[in-house]
């Protein structure tokens, strides 16, 4: 996505009008930004520094230090493979290491060059007695295996994946 | 439409009981984070196709006079291993591992038939249980809290006020002075369910006691534990519960504004609480006055983001306030200058549930209930190597063999069991010798254990006790904030020192620092995370130490987890000495003679396994 | 109020705000990093535990005093966590003290020898990340930031500015000021707070001694030094001396023993500030227009406003600072002596400040392509250069200032603390007045520490509403408040540094209001002594007027560029 300023701002100012401008909405409008682009986008920062009246360090900071938000665009498609204990116990890093390997990913790069897949570890997803689990743009995929992983990604690539589960 | 008197309440609280009494011929499928993974909702939409093909009517609505079969979701019962589950009135009847298939035949054989469909009954052991409260897991558990959960359609709040929702409420406001909550709370000696054991009845009296513009409430459900989802249960399955819990927590403080912070891995609970606050506003419960009395108290929601030290109390409230998460030092708590400096309860999601149940059956009835030191029951989430993994209820004092073997079925695939993990990453590890050890806060904290969250792993033989102990630490560190010395530094060193062991490359020099660390690490750290972010490694050490010296010493993994540990070998007795592995061998680890046995190079082999599956006699192993 | 055990010994406590305040009072020196009396408390580095009765061990920054309560400092327990908690902060730190900026003041390095760290068993640094020496003023290092965070809050509360945050989290945990840009590029106004905060090497100062040590010992060069009113009570801090002692004789001569050509005191340029600028204040007031009149002597205030408030840059006084001012009248007085000399002039300027680096750098203050300051030499620096150059400072005889730029005024002289240039002017402006009492009441107003202090007076009838705010934060609550119509003045004082440049980036740290308060008891020492009170009884000053400035008043203006200039 091609991001220009004042899309950029038409976008925050848009969220600004729900959330309001205190500091305690901040996480609330990050997500909401998030949403919108994917990421979070240097500029939409900036901006929203300015309007909010924090500095852009502290909001660089707190959107480093939660997980759920990225600097760096994501892909279309958010695979979020749990490794909370019982899903690390069913073994959930081979499907991870199935996944990086399909799609050529690794440590450090958990996105695809075309931008369509995102590949992420997370912890618990709640669903610990159908481990491993994994969730596809949020739709949760019980008892995988490395095979059912790697064939969710290529139903996804193919755009076939029918995800209207929830 | 407003309910402006508790006599009101009363009213209606008897007409959706009526109402729900009607309807005899219910389908409910359960809708819990478990069961929708496994496609519940399909099994919803075909529900109410199929009902409306055969003409048949489905109402979901207790409000509306229901002539036939009502088809509805509820929230989870705890088995969700066994699911998706639909349970099927009158009867009782609960069918597991239901698929869209199915559903026309139960309402063929099950509505239009009368029989029970065997095939989809659950069966332990040969033995089919034809009604769910006959299932051990059931049976065996002391559900109190989560007795509505499963049962009631957590969207519908006249559902749950015709299970006798809000009355709680209706009586404190008119029976009961701020005062008389606390003291109710209190002699109850309901602890905080959310990990320290801490009364929230004295917490409660504290608030109360500072005079302030503002105080606020905030229910706790950030539940960061990778591997416990009982809080989560019960907000996807009772919003109701906890907001009520909320509301009377606001009356017996004199707080104005409540917030329930919920982990952003959590959607359908954050659904269903927004439904459920939209719900009891529009019901006068929530807002302006609540049900005539004095009382005007709001919830917020607040969505976590990825950070399990935002769990942490301080933490939290810097997180609504807008910061990094990071907990914060204080010389005054939280019940005097909590959220924005104003007094604050704070309080876990299950404590909040507990509430109704204290207050409308008072605190003798609920002491009767588990312990002396530890009333009423608590939830855990049990996962790993059981038979029946779920979300169990039991009363307080019970004992891990009763949870394991009688609740939970016992070890999977006829194993052994070797340990168990309760509390998480911030727990303990026990072992055989404790399965007969009543549960509680404090038996717990003496053994080096705690309850924590409520999260149980249990670990049979081919678990490796220092992988998970490992794993653990590798969480901690991940989600350690940063902000003091030994917590940030000290979990890092650790890590680096789990890593080498499991990796086969540790000295007896670097466990004897593992253990130093470890102290340091639980003495010294700011926040409740570093303090307990060594108590995996160090009680594991305390019961497994044998395990860690064969992992330094021997190089040897005995559950044969730790791959850095496995070796590659060609068993002589099979090897027809055909030359293939040699040759597919990408690091000419395999050296031998044709005809003769092969043998492979350890110090070359680099483990690709490449060679195990050449081999057309199966001749290759890994040990 | 109530008493604790310490160590088996019964202290008193009043309103001490912390374990650690009593403890310390007790006479025993707990170590802390992230302690700072006047920034919030923090309690992230944890040397400051101490142990109960019961065993419990907390951190004694973060807990209140209670009466009864019975504490141990030095139990085997706390030697070894304190010596553990940092060995794991060097475990993770670039340790290279032999060439560390800082060595010999850090505080990391002191504890490490004082809890006699010997040896470091966890592991190395793993990965160097690079050091952004991209400001004329501050370099930073964040191979040997330890996370105390000090920099952080005092840029947060104290200049309310929020430069550098801590971003990431857990062991990627990191001190960055936004997207990770380097100091050029972000607002940072060069005040050097943070480095006056920061117990590492992690925040420097840039350093110009080579440049310094180049100029002097280059045959061609005429080195001419202007020395600000705040070392001549800081310096001798780093020689043992009890803050506040003035030692300006021994500065000079140390620096000529250094081979400094001519040794003036800016104080003069202060004079010459104070008449300017008065007369631009009057002028201002005659025609009612752009005011309040803003200060224009520190440069961090000017960047600050640049930034912030770029719309009133014109109500910033158009008079450079003091040493600009001097740079300027230096340059321009040896301009043909240089010519027949062959010889090129140099200006160093002495400073308390790090933001009078990147002040001499600006681009307008450069006259006939010639720059008015070429190098800023930092109080801390001047130490290091006595040092280096081997000279006992203790030793040394006093010798006086030169001619004929080498006296100031008492004004002029307490420039150097917040509320002094205010004095100055109000004296100016007075002049014609006999009445002392008057004066006095109002140097009473606008002496001393508070956040915000205000006078009125007046002047031919109309009334003059003054005031004086240091720390930057409060000067943007100030302008908040004007901006409101809730306040209304026609002169501030603005200084960035909190009680002014007596603790201004550039000067020997740990600085606290204590600290604070005897150099700035030394500048107005200075000023009870000297004979000339008032800038405009400065004989050279007026000399200076009459002869050489008659048809040059223009060097000492400047036409600030209303656009933000980053990377200054
Ligand atoms: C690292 C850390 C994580 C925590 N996570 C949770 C959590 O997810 N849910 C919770 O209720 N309490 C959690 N706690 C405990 C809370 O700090 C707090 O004690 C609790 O919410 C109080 O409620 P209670 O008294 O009802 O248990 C956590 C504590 C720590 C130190
Ligand atoms: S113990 Fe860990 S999580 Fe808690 S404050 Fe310290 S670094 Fe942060
Ligand atoms: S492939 Fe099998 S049988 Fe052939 S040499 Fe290798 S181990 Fe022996
Ligand atoms: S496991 Fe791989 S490297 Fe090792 S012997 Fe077999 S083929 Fe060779
Ligand atoms: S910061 Fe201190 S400890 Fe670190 S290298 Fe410099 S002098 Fe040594
Ligand atoms: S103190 Fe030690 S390390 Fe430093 S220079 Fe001297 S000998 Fe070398
Ligand atoms: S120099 Fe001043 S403005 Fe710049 S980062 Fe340091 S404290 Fe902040
Ligand atoms: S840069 Fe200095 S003051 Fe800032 S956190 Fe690092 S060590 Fe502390
Ligand atoms: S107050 Fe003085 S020392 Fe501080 S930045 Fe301003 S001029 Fe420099
Ligand atoms: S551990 Fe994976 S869903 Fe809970
Ligand atoms: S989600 Fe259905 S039983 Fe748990
Ligand atoms: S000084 Fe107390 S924790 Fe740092």
């Amino acid at each position: 996505m091609v991001v220009t300023t004042t899309d950029v701002m038409e976008t925050v100012d848009k969220i600004l009008e729900e959330h309001g401008t205190d500091q305690s909405a901040i996480i609330a409008i990050l997500q909401s930004i998030q949403k919108v682009y994917r990421y979070l986008p240097e500029e939409a920062l900036t901006y929203l520094a300015e309007r909010m009246d924090i500095s852009a360090s502290k909001i660089y900071g707190i959107a480093t230090f939660y997980e759920n938000f990225s600097l760096e665009p994501k892909g279309k498609h958010i695979i979020k493979i749990c490794d909370g204990t019982a899903c690390h116990i069913r073994k959930s890093q081979p499907i991870l290491d199935a996944l990086r390997k399909e799609l050529s990913l690794h440590e450090g790069k958990n996105t695809t060059d075309d931008l369509l897949i995102t590949v992420e570890m997370v912890s618990c997803l709640g669903a610990c007695s159908l481990a491993p689990v994994v969730n596809v743009d949020g739709v949760v995929y019980a008892k995988m295996t490395p095979a059912k992983a790697t064939e969710l990604v290529r139903k996804l690539r193919e755009g076939s994946l029918d995800e209207d589960k929830n | 439409m407003k309910i402006r008197t508790s006599e009101e309440l009363f009213q209606l609280h008897n007409r959706f009981k009526g109402e729900l009494e009607n309807q005899r011929k219910q389908i409910v499928v359960c809708a819990g984070t478990g069961c929708v993974a496994s496609g519940a909702l399909d099994i919803y939409e075909e529900f109410k196709r199929l009902i409306e093909e055969k003409g048949l009517s489905s109402k979901a609505e207790v409000v509306k006079e229901v002539e036939d079969v009502t088809v509805k979701k509820s929230g989870c019962p705890g088995l969700c291993e066994a699911g998706p589950l639909v349970r099927v009135e009158p009867g009782d009847i609960l069918y597991t591992k239901v698929k869209v298939e199915d559903c026309k035949d139960i309402i063929e054989e099950t509505f239009i038939k009368d029989k029970t469909l065997d095939r989809l009954l659950f069966t332990k052991e040969d033995q089919v249980y034809s009604s769910r409260k006959t299932i051990p897991f059931y049976t065996n558990q002391t559900r109190l809290v989560l007795e509505d959960c499963g049962e009631i359609d957590p969207e519908s709040i006249e559902e749950y006020i015709a299970h006798g929702g809000y009355l709680a409420l209706a009586k404190a406001l008119n029976e009961m002075s701020p005062k008389d909550v606390c003291d109710e709370v209190l002699k109850a000696n309901l602890r905080g369910r959310g990990g320290g054991g801490f009364p929230a009845g004295k917490k409660w009296s504290q608030v109360l006691s500072y005079e302030s513009d503002m105080k606020y409430v905030i229910c706790n459900g950030d539940e960061g534990d990778p591997g416990a989802f009982m809080d989560m249960c019960i907000m996807e399955g009772l919003p109701h519960a906890v907001i009520e819990g909320m509301i009377i927590a606001a009356y017996a403080t004199k707080a104005r504004e409540g917030y329930i912070y919920v982990r952003a891995e959590y959607p359908l609970a954050v659904k269903r609480l927004t439904q459920a606050i939209k719900e009891a506003r529009e019901y006068g419960l929530l807002g302006e006055n609540i049900l005539g009395s004095d009382l005007s108290f709001d919830i917020h929601i607040n969505q976590g983001a990825g950070a399990f030290v935002c769990g942490e109390g301080s933490a939290l409230i810097a997180s609504i306030e807008g910061e990094r998460g990071m907990p914060r030092v204080k010389a005054k708590r939280t019940v005097e200058e909590g959220l924005w400096k104003k007094p604050t309860v704070l309080n876990n999601v299950e404590t909040f549930a507990n509430v109704r149940y204290i207050i409308q059956r008072g605190a003798d009835w609920f002491r009767t209930i588990g312990t002396e030191n530890s009333p009423g029951t608590k939830a855990f989430s049990v996962t790993g190597s059981v038979n029946t993994t779920g979300v169990v209820e039991v009363p307080m004092g019970i004992t891990l063999r009763e949870i394991i073997f009688d609740i939970c079925g016992g070890i999977k695939d006829g194993r052994d069991f070797k340990a168990i993990q309760i509390g998480g990453p911030s727990g303990g590890c026990l072992t055989a010798e404790h399965l007969d050890m009543p549960l509680d806060f404090d038996s717990l904290t003496e053994v080096g254990a705690m309850i924590g969250s409520g999260g149980m792993v249990v670990m049979d033989q081919d678990t490796c006790i220092v992988e998970v102990a490992r794993f653990f630490m590798n969480f901690t560190q991940n989600e350690s904030c940063g902000k003091c010395v030994p917590c940030r530094e000290g979990t890092k060193r650790m890590l680096e020192i789990m890593e080498k062991i499991v990796g086969g490359q540790a000295t007896m020099k670097d466990l004897e620092i593992l253990e130093e660390l470890g102290h340091v690490v639980t003495e010294t750290s700011l926040c409740g995370l570093g303090k307990t972010a060594a108590n995996p490694v160090l009680s594991t050490l305390k019961y497994f130490r044998d395990e860690y010296i064969e992992h330094i010493v021997d190089k040897k993994c005995r559950a044969g987890v730790c791959e850095a540990l496995k070796t590659i070998r060609i068993r002589p007795e099979l090897c027809k000495g055909c030359s293939k592995c040699a040759r597919i061998c990408p690091v000419d680890a395999i050296e031998g003679k044709l005809k003769e046995p092969y043998v492979i190079n350890v110090e070359k082999c680099i483990k690709c396994g490449a060679c195990i599956e050449s081999c057309a006699f199966q001749a290759i192993e890994e040990v | 109020m109530g008493i604790m055990i310490i160590d088996n010994k019964k202290v008193e406590f009043t309103d001490e705000k912390n374990v650690l305040e009593v403890v310390r009072k007790a006479g025993i020196d707990l170590p802390t990093f992230c302690y700072h009396s006047e920034l919030s408390i923090y309690g992230a580095c944890r040397m400051c535990i101490v142990e109960d009765d019961r065993g419990k061990i907390f951190a004694s920054c973060a807990q209140l005093p209670k009466d009864g309560m019975v504490i141990y400092t030095q139990t085997p327990k706390l030697r070894k966590y304190r010596k553990t908690i940092l060995e794991l902060l060097l475990a993770n730190h670039e340790r290279d003290c032999t060439s560390c900026n800082i060595t010999g003041r850090c505080t990391l390095r002191k504890l490490a020898h004082r809890f006699g760290i010997d040896d470091v068993r966890f592991g190395e640094l793993d990965e160097k990340l690079p050091i952004d020496d991209s400001s004329h003023s501050i370099v930073r290092n964040p191979n040997k930031c330890i996370y105390c965070g000090d920099c952080v809050r005092v840029c947060d509360e104290v200049q309310g500015l929020g430069i550098l945050s801590f971003t990431h989290r857990g062991s990627d945990l990191r001190i960055s000021p936004a997207f990770d840009k380097s100091l050029s590029e972000v607002e940072c106004v060069n005040c050097g707070q943070c480095r006056t905060a920061c117990p590492t090497g992690a925040i420097t100062v840039k350093d110009d001694r080579e440049r310094f040590w180049d100029a002097l010992l280059d045959k061609d060069t005429r080195v001419v030094a202007q020395i600000a009113p705040a070392v001549r009570v800081a310096l001798g801090e780093r020689f043992g001396l009890e803050a506040g002692t003035i030692t300006i004789g021994k500065i000079v001569a140390a620096l000529k023993m250094m081979g400094v050509d001519e040794v003036y005191d800016t104080g003069f340029a202060a004079d010459i500030t104070v008449i300017e600028e008065s007369e631009e204040f009057v002028e201002r007031l005659k025609s009612n227009q752009d005011l309040p009149l803003f200060t224009s002597c520190c440069p961090a205030w000017v960047k600050f406003a640049e930034y912030r408030y770029p719309e009133l840059v014109d109500n910033i006084s158009s008079c450079k600072s003091p040493q600009q001012m001097f740079g300027a009248v230096v340059k321009e007085y040896y301009r043909k002596k240089d010519e027949e000399d062959g010889k090129k002039t140099v200006m160093v300027s002495i400073m308390p400040c790090t933001a009078k680096k990147a002040e001499a750098a600006r681009e307008e203050f450069v006259n006939n392509g010639v720059r008015d300051v070429d190098i800023v030499i930092t109080t801390n620096e001047l130490a290091r250069l006595i040092v280096e150059m081997g000279i006992v400072f203790d030793e040394l005889e006093d010798q006086s200032l030169d001619m004929p730029f080498g006296l100031a005024s008492g004004s002029g002289v307490i420039f150097g603390t917040t509320g002094g240039v205010t004095e100055a002017v109000v004296m100016r402006l007075l002049k014609d007045k006999p009445d002392h009492t008057e004066k006095q009441v109002i140097f009473n107003e606008v002496r001393g520490l508070d956040n915000i202090k205000e006078a009125s007076f007046n002047v031919d009838g109309r009334e003059v509403r003054v005031a004086i705010v240091h720390g930057l934060k409060n000067a943007d609550n100030l302008i908040k408040m004007i901006k409101a119509g809730e306040k209304h003045y026609d002169f501030i004082e603005v200084m960035a540094c909190p009680g002014g440049c007596v603790s201004g980036g550039g000067q020997p740290a740990p600085i606290d209001s204590e600290i604070r308060a005897k150099r700035a008891s030394g500048l107005y020492r200075i000023d009870r002594k000297s004979f000339i009170k008032s800038s405009e009884l400065n004989p050279l000053v007026t000399e200076l007027f009459e002869d050489f400035l008659k048809d040059k008043k223009e060097i000492l203006h400047v036409h600030k560029n209303s656009e933000v200039s980053y990377g200054q």
